[in-house]
């Protein structure tokens, strides 16, 4: 049935492309004239849209910088609203690689949604570069040729938060965490680098506002620290009322907690809480500086990391498109081109490692009130210089 | 786990079921009198917050916002019940329950649509910023302190009306027997009205006091809806006081358990189990109180209707 499918549409192609001989090669020309196009997978439902949006933002700010042209070749963005719903994800991707013929597919806030369209985009032999999710398993055995990521592997940034934890020389640490998957896994990678006591682990579920029973606990137990992963509203809940119980005294390590997108409303209860990231407005690079101060001016607020790997994600492309001379057919020249990752990253240092995940610096932060009022993350200390992640041993990158 | 800690445990579960019971009243009075299962009562009270998160950042004071969202609340109960609610009395509850979801998904776009879908930060009022030591190393926020006075302020207004004005005893009246008060010659739509703007208020004031504490995002009352649910049916339908009552045992229920559970389940269990299984059933607790309760009182603590 497939056979005879594919025969089918072979055969009308060969037809048409008989019919059209003498027209051939003005059509030809005009597609080298056609826009590429960019499939953006940008999340605008939900309470987490937020995320979507720095990501979309910082996407487009690297398109307006490179004058909406991606390696010279005129280009055109398509979004994609995944819903935080993988079916319609896949749905809505489905559509931009037959329909639209999207040439790359970029983006994704969330891993579940990653997962879900992993396989529709990379079978299509389409590249696809998450600027944010980045679950274990395709860094390590799933890895994929046709996959890159700007961003990291998630776990990566508890580990940072472990090793900074163990460098500060807390001894005593309490970890609080919501009761899923990555909850769980934000726990396992802090305790990978912390070697000091777990005082206690406790796990609240994801619909929680009020922490008043999980504070009340921590001033019992006295930790030299705690370590949470609470993201978007429940972070919010979480660090205003940590504040408002007098508990700031106890050091708040974190992982997306507190970064430029819940600090608008965290505010001035989030001020000297600490972050492990992989960027932040502040790191000293003069990409960096352009980026931040033109993202502000043109959106009116201060960019997250979401929006700083979507944006480098822009330059990325544009690098490796400009290295192949605008040729998409070659995938094999592509990937060479991609993963040479001949760019400047808002981050500084940036290679891709063998697993196509980025092999980067990683920093302890901590939030800051500006003088202009607006509250961001700065750069502490590095806890980790050029680093590659632990899964990258198991991948055993298929030849395409 | 230390007593004082016990104490302060218990605490939090009051404050909890304060909130709980500004949510509760106002859902139990329009599903008793009216037999009306209202959905949007969760969103009513995501409007509150928002009102409030607007207002304040109008006018920089919490009071002011706390004056403006009231009324504002109400306006928008008012509004709702006369483009929506008031054409569904008649029908069945599915039909009530299909379109007073419709409302939520409306309402919750339609706040995102104005003011984003980020969480909204509302400042807490000057005058409330401190707190009370309870513990070595714990403060017990004044903001909440108040939370606890107004919410049992507004459970002594609330026995007054139902039980010792006019209004009151109509609302009695018609959670009891509906068609009769009509009989007896009183306008019960309008009754109904009154009714159903004052839950609204409710829901708005707890949205209001909520807000400082709480982060103000889209489908904040999602939750709390559910939770509301289960106190007006522990409480008994249309009963303020069972509402009153239900709303403190499943605030200290969910609070207690989910403080205690993990330890109690390490006497069985080894600590890393004990933890996630812990936290699994202090998340089931209420709805195992409430079934249980339910197999003894099946119409609730405080059972207003006839049977």
């Amino acid at each position: 049935m497939m056979n005879i499918q594919f025969g089918r549409r072979h055969a009308l192609g060969l037809a048409g492309g008989v019919a059209l001989g003498g027209l051939a090669s003005p059509l030809v020309a005009r597609a080298q004239a056609a826009p590429l196009k960019i499939g953006l997978v940008a999340l605008a439902t939900g309470p987490a849209a937020t995320l979507g949006t720095h990501l979309r933002d910082g996407f487009q700010l690297g398109m307006r910088h490179l004058d909406g042209k991606l390696g010279g070749r005129a280009a055109e963005v398509i979004l994609i609203d995944d819903e935080l719903r993988p079916d319609a994800a896949v749905t809505k991707v489905r559509a931009a690689l037959e329909r639209d013929k999207v040439d790359f597919v970029v983006g994704v806030v969330f891993s579940n949604i990653l997962a879900a369209i992993m396989r529709p985009v990379t079978d299509n032999q389409t590249f696809l570069i998450s600027t944010n999710a980045g679950p274990s398993p395709f860094a390590g055995r799933g890895c994929n040729p046709f996959f890159f990521a700007t961003s990291y592997v998630n776990d990566q940034n508890h580990a940072v938060m472990g090793k900074a934890a163990q460098d500060a020389g807390y001894g005593r640490v309490m970890l609080l965490a919501p009761n899923y998957q990555a909850g769980r896994d934000s726990v396992a990678g802090f305790k990978s680098e912390y070697k000091g006591t777990v005082v206690d682990e406790m796990f609240t579920p994801l619909t929680q506002m009020d922490f008043s029973a999980e504070l009340a606990r921590i001033a019992a137990a006295r930790p030299d620290a705690i370590f949470t992963f609470m993201p978007g509203g429940l972070g919010v809940n979480l660090v205003r009322q940590y504040r408002q119980a007098g508990l700031a005294n106890i050091p708040f390590l974190s992982a997306f907690t507190v970064d430029e997108a819940s600090l608008p409303a965290q505010g001035d209860a989030a001020i000297g809480f600490q972050t492990g990231t992989s960027w932040t407005p502040t790191l000293p690079n003069e990409r960096n500086a352009r980026f931040v101060r033109d993202f502000e001016g043109q959106y009116s607020y201060v960019p997250a990391s979401y929006a700083a790997h979507a944006y480098d994600a822009s330059m990325l492309l544009d690098s490796a498109i400009r290295k192949t001379g605008g040729n998409l057919a070659d995938k094999g020249a592509m990937r060479t081109a991609i993963k040479a990752a001949d760019f400047q990253s808002v981050r500084g240092n940036f290679a891709f490692g063998a697993n196509h995940f980025p092999v980067q610096d990683f920093w302890l932060a901590k939030v800051v009130k500006r003088d202009d009022g607006k509250f961001q993350t700065e750069h502490v200390r590095k806890v980790y210089d050029n680093v590659t992640d632990p899964f990258a041993a198991q991948c055993r990158m298929p030849a395409a | 786990m230390s007593l004082t800690l016990l104490l302060v445990q218990g605490l939090n579960g009051l404050q909890l079921g304060i909130l709980l019971f500004l949510i509760a009243a106002g859902l139990t009075l329009v599903f008793g009198v009216m037999d009306f299962i209202n959905l949007a009562h969760g969103v009513q009270y995501m409007v509150g917050a928002y009102l409030a998160a607007y207002f304040a950042a109008q006018t920089g004071s919490f009071w002011a916002a706390l004056a403006l969202a009231l009324p504002a609340a109400l306006v928008v109960g008012l509004v709702l019940e006369f483009l929506v609610f008031r054409h569904l009395y008649d029908r069945d509850h599915m039909a009530q329950v299909l379109a007073t979801f419709g409302v939520i998904l409306i309402l919750n776009d339609g706040v995102k649509l104005l003011f984003g879908s980020a969480p909204l930060q509302v400042p807490m009022p000057a005058a409330l910023t401190g707190g009370v030591p309870i513990m070595d190393g714990l403060l017990y926020p004044h903001y909440r302190i108040a939370i606890i006075a107004g919410g049992l302020a507004t459970a002594a207004l609330l026995w007054w009306l139902v039980e010792r004005t006019k209004v009151g005893m109509l609302i009695r009246a018609g959670a009891t027997n509906a068609p009769m008060v009509a009989a007896l010659g009183i306008d019960i739509r309008r009754l109904f009205m009154v009714v159903f703007g004052f839950g609204a208020m409710l829901a708005g004031f707890a949205g209001v006091m909520a807000a400082p504490i709480l982060s103000v995002e889209p489908g904040m009352g999602d939750n709390l809806l559910i939770l509301a649910f289960v106190v007006i049916v522990i409480g008994g339908i249309g009963s303020v006081r069972g509402a009153f009552l239900a709303a403190l045992l499943v605030g200290l229920v969910e609070t207690l358990g989910r403080s205690m559970m993990p330890d109690l389940m390490r006497l069985v269990l080894d600590p890393s189990a004990a933890r996630q299984v812990g936290a699994a059933l202090a998340s089931m607790l209420i709805y195992i109180a409430m079934a249980a309760i339910l197999a003894f009182r099946p119409a609730g603590l405080f059972p207003v209707r006839a049977a």
